[in-house]
C-alpha cells in the first residue's frame, strides 16, 4: 500500500475494474441466456460508478505517480461519459434481444470501453493517455463488427480498426517527439519545460497529437470513417458512438491543450480554428444529401464536434465552459434520437432511411412530436437547450475575437437547420407509407427523459452552467 | 574471461551460421528451426551481457510464441521454396544495399555512442550494477511501484483484445467432435477392432 501511495482518487476507476471482470465472470459461468442480467448489471456499474464519482473529493488531487489527475473537469466529464454509456446501453437491451445478437460481452465492453474513457479524461501523462484512448477504442473496434455476420458491421469494425490504428501511430510518434525534444512524458513537468521556450520538435510532436485526437473526435478533415462507421455498426452501437467517446475525447483534447501545452496557445489555436471551420462546413453540407439516418447523424456529429471545438479555440475558462455545457446538451439530444431510430421498426424490421419517417404524425403522433423536439434542438432553436449550447461557446469565440470563425458558424448552423427541418417536414407533411411497430418500454422512458430534459436544461439551465463554470476554472491556476 | 570469450564465440557463430541455415534451407519448415536456433544463441549472448531479463523474454517470447506462429503458418501455407527463390538473383542487389545501409546506421550508431563525450549524461536512469541489484528486480522494482497504474491499464487493454478475438471468432458450429473422455471411458466391452484398408478410411 505504501509503495502505491494514495490510490483513493482513482477509486471509480478501480471498482469499474473489477466490476468488468466480474461482470465477465458471470456472464461466462451463467447457464444460459446471461445477456439480460449481465446488461442490467452493467448498468448497474456505471450508475455506482457514477455516484462515486461525485463522492470524490472535488479538490485538484494526483494518484499512482501523478500518472493520474482528478479534479472538478474530470468529475464533471467523467459524470456525462457515465450518463452517455448507461443510456446507450438501456437504449441497446432490447436491440440485442429484438436483432438475435443476445451476447453478454456487449455489456462487458461497454463497461470496459467506459472504463477507457474515464482514465482519458483523467490522464495526466502521455502514457496515461494512450493506455485510457486504446483501451477505449479496442473495445470500440470489436463493438463495431458486434454482429459479425453482416458484412456491413464487420466492415465498419475492419475500417474503423485500420484508420484507428492509423490515428494511434499518429499520436504515438507525436508523442515520441515531445518526449525526446523535452525529456518528460508528465503533464505538469511538460507545463514547466515548456514555460521555459519551445523546442521545435515539440511542435512537431503536439500537431501528430492533434492529428490523432482529431481523429478520435471525428473532427474534419479526419473524419472520414464516421459515416461508413455509423452506418455500417449496429445501431444501438452507433448510439454509443455517437455520445460517450465524443464526450471522453472532446474531454481529453481540453486536457492536453490546457494543460501542458498551454503555453503554445499560439501554434495550437490557429489548427483548432481550422478543424472547427471545417468540422462545422463538412458537417453541415455533408448531411444535406443523405438518405439514411444513421449517416445523417454521423454528418450531424461532425458539425457538432466543429461547434464544441470552437470553445476549445477560444482557449479560455468561457470556451471550456460553453464546450462542456454543449456536451451535456448533445448527450440528451442525441440519445433521445437514437432511441426514435432505435424504435424505427416496421413488420419485426429495422429500417434506418429517412424516408421511412413519412407520415409519423399521422402514425404516431407522439414519437413525431419527440423527434420534431430533438431536431429544432439540434439546429439550436429557442426554447430548447440546443440554442444555449451554441450560445455558449459562440459567445466565447467572439469574446476571444474569432469573428470569422462565429459567422461561419451561425451560417453553417443555418444549414444545418435545412437538414434537421426536412426530417420535420417529412414527418409531418408527407403521406405515410407504413407504420411503425409499437417501441418498447425502456426506448420510450429514455425517449420522454431526454426530451424533458430539451426543456429543463433551457429554463432551468443555472445548476449545469454552475458546475461547467467550476469544472472549466479547474484547469486554469490562479 | 577466457572461458567467457569462448563462449561469446560459441553462441556468435553458431548464431551467424544457424541465421544463414535460415535463408539457404529449402524445406521452410526446417528455416523455422533454425530461425529457433538462431533465437537461443542471441539470448545466450544476452546472458553474457548480463541482460537476463532480455535474454528470458527472448526466449519466452520468440520461440515460445513468434516462432511457433511462424512454424503454424509455414505449415498451413504450404509454401513452395523453389518458386519463391526464383527471383533471388534481380533482387541480390537490393537485398545488400539494405543491409549495408542498415550496417552503416548502426556503426553511426555506435560510434557515436563510444565517441561522443556526453554518453554518461545522457544516461538519464542508468542500470544498477549487477553485484547490486539483478535486471529482472530493477524492472519489477519500477514496473510494480511507479508504473503500477500504466502496468494495468495494459493488462486491462490486453483483456479486451482477448474478449474480442474470442467474441468475434468464437462460434459454436454444429457437427464439431469434441473428446468427450468420460464417454470414451464408459464405452466397456464395446470396444472393437476394425480392419481398415489403407487409404480407404472408414
Amino acid at each position: 500500500m505504501t509503495a502505491l501511495g494514495n490510490i483513493a482518487p482513482a477509486a471509480p476507476e478501480v471498482f469499474m475494474a473489477i466490476a468488468g471482470m466480474a461482470l465477465l465472470m458471470i456472464g461466462v459461468f451463467q447457464k444460459g441466456d446471461a445477456t439480460k442480467l449481465v446488461g442490467w448489471l452493467a448498468v448497474g456499474v456505471l450508475v455506482v460508478a457514477g455516484f462515486l464519482v461525485l463522492m470524490a473529493a472535488p479538490e485538484t488531487v494526483t494518484a499512482f505517480n501523478g500518472q493520474f489527475i482528478s479534479d472538478r473537469f474530470a468529475i464533471f466529464a467523467k459524470v456525462l461519459v457515465l450518463g452517455a454509456s448507461a443510456l446507450s446501453l438501456v437504449l441497446a437491451m432490447v436491440w440485442l434481444a429484438q436483432e438475435d445478437m443476445k451476447r453478454y460481452e456487449f455489456s462487458v465492453l461497454v463497461v470496459f470501453a467506459t472504463l477507457g474513457m474515464m482514465m482519458m479524461v483523467s490522464a495526466n501523462n502521455l502514457m496515461a493517455l494512450y493506455l485510457g484512448l486504446e483501451l477505449q477504442s479496442l473495445a470500440l473496434y470489436v463493438m463495431a463488427a458486434f454482429k459479425r455476420d453482416s458484412v456491413r458491421s464487420t466492415e465498419a469494425g475492419l475500417k474503423y480498426f485500420v484508420l484507428g490504428s492509423v490515428a494511434s501511430g499518429l499520436l504515438l510518434y507525436g508523442a515520441s517527439l515531445i518526449y525526446g525534444f523535452s525529456g518528460s512524458t508528465s503533464f505538469p513537468v511538460l507545463a514547466e519545460v515548456l514555460s521555459h521556450g519551445t523546442p521545435t520538435g515539440v511542435i512537431v510532436g503536439l500537431v501528430f497529437v492533434m492529428a490523432g485526437l482529431a481523429f478520435k473526435v471525428s473532427a474534419v478533415p479526419f473524419h472520414m470513417w464516421t459515416p461508413d462507421v455509423y452506418e455500417g455498426a449496429p445501431t444501438p452501437v452507433t448510439a454509443f458512438f455517437a455520445v460517450a467517446p465524443k464526450i471522453a475525447a472532446l474531454a481529453l483534447f481540453v486536457r492536453v491543450m490546457m494543460g501542458p501545452f498551454a503555453d503554445l496557445v499560439d501554434q495550437w489555436q490557429q489548427v483548432i480554428v481550422l478543424i472547427a471551420i471545417l468540422s462545422m462546413l463538412v458537417g453541415a453540407f455533408g448531411a444535406i444529401l443523405q438518405s439514411n439516418i444513421k449517416r445523417l447523424m454521423a454528418y450531424s456529429s461532425i458539425g457538432h464536434m466543429g461547434f464544441a471545438l470552437m470553445g476549445l479555440a477560444a482557449a479560455s475558462p468561457n470556451g471550456v465552459r460553453g464546450l462542456l455545457i454543449y456536451l451535456a446538451i448533445y448527450i440528451f439530444m442525441n440519445i433521445g434520437t437514437f432511441a426514435i431510430i432505435l424504435s424505427m421498426r416496421q413488420k419485426g424490421r429495422a429500417v434506418e432511411g429517412v424516408a421511412d419517417l413519412a407520415g409519423l404524425s399521422r402514425t404516431m403522433p407522439g414519437m413525431a412530436t419527440a423527434l420534431t423536439i430533438f431536431m429544432f434542438s439540434m439546429a439550436g432553436i429557442p426554447p430548447l437547450a440546443g440554442f444555449f449550447a451554441k450560445f455558449y461557446v459562440f459567445m466565447a469565440a467572439i469574446e476571444a475575437g474569432f469573428f470569422t470563425m462565429a459567422v461561419i458558424g451561425v451560417l453553417s448552423s443555418a444549414v444545418g437547420a435545412y437538414y434537421y427541418l426536412r426530417i420535420v417536414k417529412v414527418m409531418w407533411f408527407d403521406e405515410p407509407v407504413d407504420t411503425f411497430d409499437r417501441p418498447a418500454m425502456t426506448n420510450q422512458v429514455v425517449l420522454w427523459g431526454s426530451a424533458a430534459m430539451m426543456f429543463v436544461l433551457f429554463i432551468w439551465a443555472a445548476p449545469l452552467i454552475a458546475g461547467a463554470q467550476m469544472a472549466a476554472l479547474s484547469l486554469f491556476p490562479g | 574471461m577466457i572461458i567467457q570469450g569462448l563462449a561469446f564465440y560459441l553462441f556468435a557463430i553458431i548464431a551467424v551460421a544457424s541465421a544463414v541455415m535460415v535463408i539457404t534451407a529449402r524445406n521452410p519448415v526446417h528455416s523455422v528451426l533454425w530461425l529457433i536456433l538462431t533465437f537461443f544463441n542471441a539470448s545466450g549472448l544476452f546472458l553474457l551481457l548480463g541482460a537476463e531479463f532480455l535474454a528470458m523474454i527472448l526466449i519466452v517470447v520468440y520461440v515460445g510464441a513468434v516462432a511457433v506462429l511462424f512454424l503454424f503458418v509455414v505449415m498451413m501455407l504450404d509454401l513452395n521454396t523453389v518458386t519463391l527463390r526464383e527471383g533471388m538473383t534481380e533482387y541480390l542487389p537490393i537485398g545488400l544495399t539494405v543491409g549495408l545501409v542498415l550496417f552503416a546506421e548502426l556503426a553511426v550508431l555506435f560510434g557515436g555512442w563510444v565517441f561522443s563525450g556526453t554518453v554518461e549524461v545522457s544516461r538519464a536512469s542508468p542500470t544498477p550494477a549487477l553485484s547490486e541489484m539483478t535486471n529482472t528486480e530493477a524492472l519489477g522494482a519500477l514496473v510494480y511501484t511507479d508504473y503500477v497504474y500504466l502496468f494495468q491499464a495494459s493488462g486491462l487493454v490486453l483483456l479486451v483484445a482477448m474478449i474480442g478475438t474470442i467474441l468475434l471468432t468464437h462460434r459454436v458450429r454444429p457437427g464439431v467432435r469434441k473428446q468427450k473422455i468420460a464417454d470414451q471411458l464408459a464405452r466397456g466391452r464395446t470396444v472393437e477392432l476394425k480392419k481398415v484398408q489403407n487409404r480407404g478410411g472408414i
